[in-house]
């Protein structure tokens, strides 16, 4: 099966910057990869390479075997959920606007596009009964990112891209949040590229895991390749395991 | 003889709405879709607004006399009066489209473009919505200084409640200046309550 996305050979340049050089991998569908790095890592540019929000300087991204140089950019944003930390979501919108957003522009009818939302806010543990009507300043930082992610989900893509989507909350929300999206990507069989810097989130959401450093992908395995890896960076972020386990002893 | 006062101050007034009303709807007409392209057309930000700027800056009772000798927009009376009214109400309508529409939360606006939104889509949906308060305060403290302004246009015949001050100011009648100034003022501080109250009624979040 050929893969949903692929980068090859990819670099992206801003100014004088190289953000990324040379980055190639595939990401194949049901599968979650992460990708790993400190801030400034290019890890933030190589997600929105894939919807198209930048475009390679060199190489190509394939997106179903076409170039997201050849794609219509609409079509194919409006196919991957996107959700990114502190959700995003638009304030003048109730939290049902704004889950209903995508299969809105789609021109789905309304009386499917309620449905549609009355379950997905099911789904993310909104009753749509208190939440429907609400607006995002009116909503915790848990509850506007679940929002977030019932939007991402409202229009059925196949994929979803993720940029650090529970950095903003707190370890106990993050936790649950992190566990609901690992239970509804397998329910509904998403593929995923979430980014991160969190070396935890990766282990526990990623089936595989890359690491970017300065631009460039320095590792790219499952996670036990991962703990084994003896690249510097990727033992930079084992010192963040050893560390956090050491405290707690 | 107080009642022609009365009868005068009621025509003038009239007159002097006239004016305003159309200035600010040209000027509105104007400058809310050249911010929009401003904010789409970066590079023409220093061009338009140096523009609007050096206007505001000519003293209006000069403004007025450049006008005169103009063809097409000057000569004497209303509608030179109109083509200067406009010309200062440019400036704040236009910053605040561009500060209205440039500080919604770019968050918002990249997911937006994230979600599939066409540019049409995008400046109708969220930039617009989310600039309306910042457009309709600049529409507001336009307004309010063209009802102030609007008065020297009785110097070049546009007539208003500038005729009052004007004839007050020659004959050294308090009566003349007071009934053209305390309308002006009440029109200015209606305005500014009316559109502050629109304000908060439009403003979507």
């Amino acid at each position: 099966m050929s893969p949903l996305v692929s980068f090859r050979r990819v670099s992206a340049r801003l100014g004088h910057k190289d953000i990324l050089h040379d980055l190639s991998f595939d990401l194949a569908a049901g599968e979650t990869l992460v990708l790993l790095g400190r801030s400034g890592s290019g890890k933030t540019t190589a997600l929105k390479m894939v919807n198209g929000l930048l475009l390679p300087s060199a190489g190509e991204v394939l997106i179903e075997c076409v170039s997201t140089t050849a794609w219509d950019l609409i079509r194919l944003r409006r196919r991957i959920g996107y959700v990114i930390q502190e959700a995003g979501l638009f304030p003048h919108f109730t939290v049902a606007a704004n889950v209903g957003l995508v299969p809105r522009l789609e021109g789905s009818p309304s009386r499917d596009i309620d449905r549609r939302v009355q379950d997905l806010l099911t789904q993310i543990g909104l009753p749509p009964a208190q939440f429907a009507t609400r607006y995002p300043r009116e909503l915790s930082g848990g509850q506007r990112q679940r929002v977030g992610i019932a939007r991402a989900l409202a229009a059925n893509p196949p994929f979803l891209l993720l940029d650090e989507p529970f950095g903003a909350l707190d370890p106990v929300t993050r936790v649950e949040l992190q566990h609901m999206f690992i239970d509804l990507r397998d329910t509904l069989g998403k593929t995923a590229l979430l980014v991160t810097h969190d070396v935890r989130e990766a282990l526990l959401l990623g089936n595989r895991i890359g690491v970017l450093h300065n631009g460039r992908l320095v590792f790219l395995g499952g996670r036990s390749e991962f703990l084994k890896a003896q690249d510097e960076e990727v033992r930079a972020f084992h010192t963040c395991l050893e560390e956090t386990w050491k405290d707690s002893i | 003889m107080s009642s022609m006062l009365a009868q005068d101050i009621f025509d003038l007034t009239l007159e002097h709405l006239y004016l305003v009303g159309v200035s600010m709807s040209i000027a509105a007409a104007l400058a809310i879709p050249v911010g929009i392209l401003l904010t789409r057309r970066r590079f023409l930000q220093g061009w338009v607004l140096g523009f609007a700027n050096v206007m505001q800056t000519v003293p209006s009772l000069a403004l007025f006399g450049f006008l005169i000798p103009l063809p097409f927009l000057g000569g004497i009376g209303k509608h030179t009066a109109i083509v200067a009214l406009v010309l200062y109400a440019l400036l704040p309508i236009l910053r605040n489209t561009l500060t209205g529409i440039l500080g919604v939360d770019p968050t918002v606006r990249e997911s937006a473009i994230a979600m599939g939104m066409t540019g049409r889509q995008l400046l109708l949906e969220v930039e617009l919505p989310l600039a309306t308060r910042t457009i309709l305060a600049g529409l507001r403290i336009a307004t309010v200084t063209t009802i102030g302004t609007a008065t020297i246009a009785a110097a070049i015949g546009g007539g208003g409640l500038g005729v009052f001050i004007f004839r007050g100011l020659a004959s050294v009648d308090t009566t003349l200046l007071l009934a053209g100034a305390v309308p002006a003022a009440f029109i200015a501080v209606a305005a500014d309550r009316g559109l502050e109250w629109l304000e908060q009624k439009l403003s979507p979040v």
